[in-house]
This record gives C-alpha cells, structure tokens and sequence, in this order.
C-alpha cells in the first residue's frame, strides 16, 4: 500500500473514532485512576490523599468484602451450572430431534431482553412461588442469591448453547466415526473426541460467563436491589451505591472500582491462558 | 434405526415441555397485565377475571406514568444512530490500522483491546462528568458516547476481518486511480457486510438494553430509554405501582419478540461469528 498517500488520510478514517474514544474511554479511565488516590465530591475539587481510600476500603467499609465474596461464589456457581446446562442441551440439540430449530430459537431468546426488564419479571414469579412459603425474595441474600442465579441461567443458557451447537457441529464427522470404528464407547467419545475438539466454545463461554456473571450490574438491580440491608449486593452495585448513596465516599468508590478492574483484568488472563493451553489443533 | 426414532420422539416431548416452562415467566407478566394491581403481588398465578380484571388500564397507566411512547422513540433513535455510527467510524478506522502501520496505529490497536476488559464501573463516574462538563448530556452526545466506548470490540472484531482481506484488490483499485476514500467505500466495504452485521447485532443488544450508561450520562428530565422508564416505576421506598410495572414490560418485552421473529437469522449467525472472533 502507498504509504505516503494514505497518510493524508489519518484525519478522515481514524480521528472519529479517536476523538470519540478519547473522550468515552481514555480521559474517563485516566481520570479515574488519579481520582482514586483523591477526596473529591465533583471531579474539579479532587485532593490528593494518597492510599487512604483504598485502606478505608477494607477498614471503615465492611460492603466491599462482603460483596466480593458474594460475586466469587455467585460467579462459581453460575459459570458451572450454565456452561455445563448449555452443553447439554447443545449435545442433545445437534441430535435429530423433531423441532429442534424451535427449540434452539425458544432457548434463545431470553437473551435479547434486557437485564433491568428481565429482573422485574423474575422478581414476580420468584415471589409468586415464594410467597406460599410466606417468604418473599429480599427475606434473607440467600433467596436473592439462588433467584439472581436462576435467572442468570435462564437468560444465558441460550446464547451459550447456540455457541457450542457451532462448535459441535464444526467436528468433522469422520473423525466421530473413526473413534467409533477403533471400539470407542459413548463416555470415551465425549471425553476424548468431542470435548478436546470444542475447547475454543468452552474457552469463548467460559470467558463469557464468567466475565457476564462477575460484572452482572441490571439485574441485580432490578431484582433485589442489594436487599436485605445491602447483603445481596454484588461488587457493581456496590461500587455503584458506594458513589451515589454516600457523599464524601466517591474517592472510595473509585478506589473500588480500580480494584474492581484489576480483578476482570486478572480473571480473564488468567482464564485465557488455562483454557487455552487445553485447545487441541485439528 | 427404530429405536433411535422412538428415542428422538421423547426428547421432542421434553423440549417441548422445557420450552414452554422457558416462556412461562413471561407469559405470567402477559396475563397480570391484566389484573388488578392490588391482585398482582397476593396472587400472581390466577387467571385474571371478574372483579380482578382491569382489561387495558394498567397499559393505559403504565403509558401515562413511564411516558412510554417517548422512551420507545429515545431507545430507538439512539440505537439506530450510534450503532451507524459505530458500523461506519470503526470499520473506517480498522481498515486504515491495519493497512498504514507505525506506532500511532498500534497502539490505537492495542488501546481497544485493553478497553475490552475494563468494567464500566471503572469509568463510569468519571465518564458521567465529563459527559456533563461537554454538554453531551443529550440523545446526540450519547451516541459520541456510545461511539467511543464501544469502538473496543468494534474496532478488534473489523480489525479481524481487514486481516483476512487479500491486499492486491485493494492496490489494484488504488493503481486505478482510486483515492484512498473511493477504495474503502467501492471495494473494502463491501466485502465486510457479514462483519457489519455482527457487529450491529451485538451492539444493538447492548445498547437497546443498557441501563447505566444512559441513566447516568443523558439529562434523565428531558429524556428516558426504555430501561431507565422502567426503574423510574419502581419510585422511592419500594411503591411500585404494580399494574402499570406488568403493562410496560409486556410493551417492552413485545417490540423485541417482533424484531427476534424477523431477524432470528441474523441474530443467531451473528452472535456465533462475534463469539468466534472474540
């Protein structure tokens, strides 16, 4: 390509998105880092006081670490539960089964509506159900968290499958054969042929859920709101209350929040390497 | 070869129950729509009728307390134009990286794959003020917004594509005589459609649906998305009207079934490309 002539260029095919970028993620995320070593109430009036938010964190907020243990086993439990549900239906769904377009479009479709709609919808049925047992959904976290979980599985088990159904059906068949030829059994098939074959699926939902799960904000919202006394609060809504619901706490939020990032980041490197390594070449 | 089909037989039977237990939650919502608002939360499986019925009051006061029509037309305009948006300033910018590359370009490159992993709540106060101090507190504003947190993922998932895109085409055209904007938009353009729709599609999900980003950002007076209609309703100290809550998420559950039926296509192949390449 002619270099020299594409150069004039620069303005016209990446200042857009450049300008738009630096406003939207750049200033904002640099700004933010800064601000977590200030006391500020709006972002002109920040005073630089070092670390002391991030030891208030874990000193005068007791939330923060709470929360975060309520993600971590939130996250555990749904990333499990919805990748191994996905998978199964996956399976059974490459099957020929009569209607199993139908079928994949119904399990679909929860993933279009959005997280604040779809927590009002479980919030009437959860309480619906729990109400026979005179309970109601913000009774106690543990109720909040197997409802956050139920729904967590209800919308993403679909989009997951149809990600898996890819990698399914991208094996070829002859391999599937040869394995059945040389005496291999159902349970060897699965285990030697078919889950090596869709790792890059397992490396692209797990990464998915588990970021989805961990960083799950609207829902969370909409169904319990952190409720009973901020105990079903996940680590977004968290950080979120603590910058709007406590004045004087926003260096803290931000503290939070760099915490927070720092998390998502090592969570998915890590996650990216193990499951990685496991990805066979074809 | 018998066996198999009587097997097949039973899972259909299965599925077919699992689905119907799968849209169960909402047909709920569909039938308390109807129901008297004091009714809903005592009891939220019976039928609605006699003196529990309200026929359309509940959609009539949803409409009216939410200002539904408006928030529908906000969500819509602000989708419809920062996905454009996205689709042709990303792509454009893809392109130019990936064909002129020195460090400026690479570390544009590399800035988007970093943003990918940032969770909003890194940026989100900072994001809102700055927002504000630029007076971009508008519908317009959002949609620079938009264009700029969400290049992330646009710019990698075009990036991937220009890759894979034989670069004599490109010369040829050029020797031809056309200028740098001519071939983009005649030649390298139209071979990202399948890209184009990924994209839109996974952007158009995420925008349709955020709540945050817009609540935080847009003067929520003057306008309202959908979403930030809905937890509107919810008011202070847990006095949710109920009634008009069940009309305006049938409403808003409604428009996205519609758009899934037409387009499900798209959708499903467009989330399995995204998922490859991301």
């Amino acid at each position: 390509m002619n270099n020299k002539a594409m150069k004039k260029y620069f303005p016209v095919f990446v200042l857009p998105t450049l300008l738009a970028f630096t406003i939207g993620f750049i200033v904002p995320f640099c700004m933010g880092v800064y601000l977590s070593f200030c006391k500020f109430t709006t972002v002109t009036d920040a005073k630089f006081v070092g670390f002391s938010n991030y030891a208030k964190i874990f000193t005068e907020d007791g939330t923060f670490v709470h929360a975060l243990w309520y993600t971590a086993a939130f996250t555990v439990v749904s990333v499990i539960l919805i990748n191994v549900i996905a998978f199964a239906v996956a399976m059974l769904l490459t099957k020929n089964i009569r209607g199993r377009n139908a079928f994949r479009t119904v399990f679909f479709m929860p993933n279009l509506i959005g997280g604040i709609i779809l927590g009002y919808v479980w919030q009437l049925l959860l309480n619906g159900i729990l109400m026979q047992f005179d309970r109601t959904l913000t009774y106690s976290s543990k109720y909040g968290f197997w409802g956050l979980v139920i729904l967590m599985c209800w919308q993403q088990i679909g989009y997951m499958m149809i990600i898996y159904i890819a990698g399914i059906q991208n094996i070829p068949g002859d391999l599937i054969e040869a394995a059945q030829i040389d005496g291999a059994n159902k349970r060897q098939l699965l285990k030697d042929v078919i889950i090596p074959m869709v790792m890059p699926s397992i490396t692209i939902c797990t990464f998915l859920t588990l970021t989805n799960s961990f960083k799950l904000f609207d829902q969370n919202l909409a169904l319990t709101n952190g409720e009973p006394s901020n105990m079903s609060e996940m680590l977004a809504l968290n950080i979120y209350n603590t910058f709007y619901g406590r004045t004087g706490w926003e260096g803290v939020g931000q503290a939070k929040a760099v915490i927070f990032f720092i998390l998502v980041g090592v969570i998915a490197i890590v996650q990216n390497r193990l499951t990685r390594s496991k990805e066979v070449q074809q | 070869m018998n066996k198999n089909v009587k097997h097949s037989g039973a899972w259909t039977v299965f599925f077919a129950l699992l689905s119907i237990a799968y849209v169960f939650p909402i047909i709920l919502v569909f039938i308390n729509s109807f129901k008297k608002k004091a009714y809903i939360s005592r009891k939220p499986f019976a039928i609605p009728k006699d003196k529990m019925f309200v026929g359309l009051d509940n959609y009539v006061k949803g409409i009216e307390r939410t200002e539904y029509f408006e928030a529908f037309g906000w969500s819509l305009f602000i989708t419809v134009f920062s996905v454009i948006a996205i689709i042709l300033c990303t792509s454009m910018c893809a392109w130019y990286i990936n064909r002129v590359i020195n460090k400026t370009t690479k570390t544009i490159y590399y800035l988007c794959l970093f943003s990918m992993i940032v969770p909003f709540q890194m940026v989100m106060f900072t994001l809102s003020k700055i927002a504000n101090m630029m007076k971009l507190n508008t519908p317009w504003g959002l949609i620079i917004i938009y264009l700029g947190y969400g290049a992330g993922l646009s710019v990698f998932m075009f990036s991937g594509f220009v890759k894979s895109i034989p670069i004599e085409i490109e010369e040829a055209a050029m020797i031809d005589g056309c200028t740098p904007i001519q071939t983009f938009f005649k030649v390298v353009f139209p071979v990202m459609k399948p890209t184009c729709v990924t994209v839109a599609i996974l952007q158009t999900m995420w925008i349709w649906n955020d709540y945050l980003l817009p609540y935080l950002v847009l003067d929520i007076k003057k306008y309202k998305t959908i979403p930030i209609a809905i937890q509107y309703l919810r008011g202070g100290y847990g006095s949710i009207d109920m009634g008009a809550m069940m009309g305006v998420l049938v409403l808003s559950i409604i428009p996205i079934i519609i758009f899934y039926m037409f387009c499900q296509k798209y959708i499903i192949e467009g989330v399995v490309a995204g998922a490859v390449k991301g």
